[in-house]
């Protein structure tokens, strides 16, 4: 039996009955968190770039919708498209400086440019609410259905995250993600076959950017708030540790390791050792980096072979 | 915007500047040695402060002491943080060094938290250097002066160690082609220890300078950290002559740059960063190889 699509189904089914499970609003923020971690496994996972900035996508088009909404009256459907275009052209824009780089020196970059929009939407206080953020007064509707029901919004998200995560395997399955997967492997070499590496980078790093964008709005709207930490590069920070501990370049972990990391991140601060929550996250992290870089996902898949490839 | 006022201001971005060079320094002999870039070197410059604080509260160390002292034990942590955990990566890709630091930067900072509590607390500057000195143009703060020139020397002293001394040249020589360096019978493992050791201290003294200057908290590392990132990519991945030059220069900038602008103040590096790596990919001083 074939592993990947039992898993596929075990996890669907999960992500429905999770609303029933766990705080409503806890359930959405898994969802948008394991679109954004998915997103940014498109970069990581299959093109090796490591953005040490995704939450200035994630945080951008949060903020974006939320402006939008509050200061523009717009209703929710509108808002998040803006948003994802603002994540678009701002991922082409960034991608342009950026892309022609690689490794940790990439990793800086976008770490330090997303600091600019941090900065930005802090100093614009009087715009973007400061320290205390925008406050949603309701999430609006859509077909007649309001958007306040929390049912509604999470199995509204979980159609679009479910459609996005297949339209995203069926593009690193297309012979568009055949070249990724050479340019992965040996960038000169793909060069030498004469693919514009450059252009094929850009428009990962543009989808990417457009999916944290979308997983971002959604968060704001589903916690009715676009607040400073949606900027800040801890959340980045997050992302990366939430698609190596589940697997990256599955797409599929990603979302496992956003999952664990949001309930974790929810339930250990409600107990005695809740102080010791990043102390516990960093623990789980190292131990990834150190031996487990396949993460959870990657290991179950591999667990028959290992022995023979490594 | 007499002459007078802008001097001083000048000094002010270059004691803003002295932390940077410093912290961008240490990135570089560290980067220099291992290749991989140093995520948890604001949690060093954090642990150099509380070194100082607590060295002060406790044991009534002075700061001249801890100067000296705190930079010694968070340098020895840094050798202990390599031997045990970072020399498991060696042969992996230089960006899980980046993400390993990453997390024990987590590790550290929660470390800190628990026992100091978020808050910050404060520090005195030293009775010795808490008057103000007449330089001619303007009446400026000793302390800061002192930051400026001490910065300065490290600097200096660090440049003339790693370009022109023996062990420095063994340094480089290991960095070109450890291979052949091993043949030639110098244990270049160690020679990682003391660098990484050596770059943490270097973090450990900006933290004991800026001690005095800042309220000590566990988060004082967050920002200036991604500061030193953009700093270090300025001045040119590597090179040690370039992350001084741009620690200093930027310093100045953003300090020139806040007067004239205010809000530009907490972006006007990162936009610099932007547009040197638009026109000149490896940095200022950088060597373009080491890019690809």
């Amino acid at each position: 039996m074939r592993p990947l699509p039992s898993i596929v189904a075990l996890l669907a089914l999960l992500a429905l009955v999770l609303p029933k499970l766990v705080y409503p609003v806890l359930a959405i923020d898994v969802l948008c968190f394991a679109l954004f971690a998915m997103a940014f496994d498109l970069l990581f996972g299959f093109v090796g770039l490591l953005s040490f900035g995704q939450a200035m996508f994630w945080g951008g088009a949060g903020y974006v919708a939320a402006l939008l909404i509050v200061r523009a009256h717009a209703n929710a459907p509108e808002a998040v498209v803006a948003a994802v275009v603002y994540a678009a052209l701002l991922a082409l824009a960034v991608g342009a400086i950026c892309v022609r780089r690689s490794g940790i020196y990439f990793a800086m970059i976008t770490l330090a440019i997303a600091q600019i929009e941090y900065f930005a939407a802090v100093q614009l206080s009087g715009f973007t609410g400061g320290e205390n953020g925008l406050q949603l007064d309701s999430r609006g509707g859509l077909f007649g259905l309001s958007l306040e029901d929390n049912s509604v919004f999470y199995y509204g998200l979980f159609i679009i995250v479910a459609v996005c995560a297949f339209l995203a395997w069926r593009m690193v399955r297309s012979p568009f993600g055949v070249v990724l997967a050479a340019i992965a492997q040996n960038e000169q070499r793909a060069i030498a076959l004469g693919y514009r590496v450059y252009r094929y980078k850009l428009v990962v790093f543009v989808i990417a950017g457009a999916l944290s964008g979308l997983a971002g709005a959604a968060f704001a709207l589903g916690n009715h708030l676009a607040g400073l930490e949606m900027l800040d590069w801890h959340t980045s920070g997050s992302v990366v540790i939430m698609a190596i501990l589940g697997g990256a370049s599955t797409l599929i972990g990603p979302m496992i390791g956003a999952a664990l990391y949001e309930n974790l991140g929810y339930f250990v601060p409600q107990t005695a050792i809740g102080a010791q929550t990043d102390l516990i996250m960093g623990l789980i992290f190292a131990a990834c980096v150190l031996s487990f870089r396949r993460g959870i996902l990657g290991s179950l898949l591999t667990r028959g072979w290992r022995k023979t490839s490594t | 915007m007499s002459l007078d006022y802008l001097a001083a201001q000048i000094f002010n971005g270059l004691a803003s500047g002295a932390f940077y060079a410093l912290l961008a320094l240490g990135l570089s002999v560290i980067f220099g040695m291992l290749r991989i870039i140093n995520f948890a070197h604001g949690a060093m410059y954090m642990l150099g402060a509380f070194a100082t604080y607590w060295a002060a509260q406790s044991l009534h160390v002075p700061f001249f002491a801890a100067l000296v002292l705190a930079p010694i034990l968070v340098g020895l942590l840094g050798m202990a943080i390599e031997v045990l955990v970072l020399r498991r990566l060696t042969g992996s890709d230089p960006v899980y060094g980046l993400l390993l630091t990453f997390a024990l930067t987590l590790i550290i900072v929660n470390i800190v938290r628990d026992i100091a509590g978020p808050l910050g607390s404060p520090y005195a500057v030293p009775d010795a250097l808490s008057g103000a000195v007449n330089l001619g143009f303007t009446i400026y703060p000793a302390y800061k002066l002192f930051v400026i020139v001490i910065s300065l020397l490290i600097c200096a002293v660090v440049w003339w160690f790693v370009e022109r001394s023996m062990l420095g040249a063994r340094i480089r020589a290991a960095t070109e082609n450890p291979v052949l360096v091993r043949a030639l019978g110098v244990d270049t493992q160690r020679l990682v220890t003391v660098a990484f050791g050596a770059g943490i201290a270097l973090a450990a003294i900006a933290g004991v300078l800026a001690a005095p200057t800042t309220n000590v908290q566990p988060s004082m590392g967050d920002d200036i950290i991604i500061y030193t990132f953009a700093i270090v990519v300025i001045g040119g991945l590597g090179s040690i002559v370039g992350s001084i030059v741009a620690g200093f220069t930027l310093g100045v900038l953003q300090t020139i740059g806040a007067i004239s602008y205010p809000p530009i103040a907490t972006t006007l590096i990162f936009i610099v960063m932007v547009l040197v790596i638009a026109i000149r990919p490896a940095g200022l001083f950088g060597r373009p190889e080491l890019f690809r």
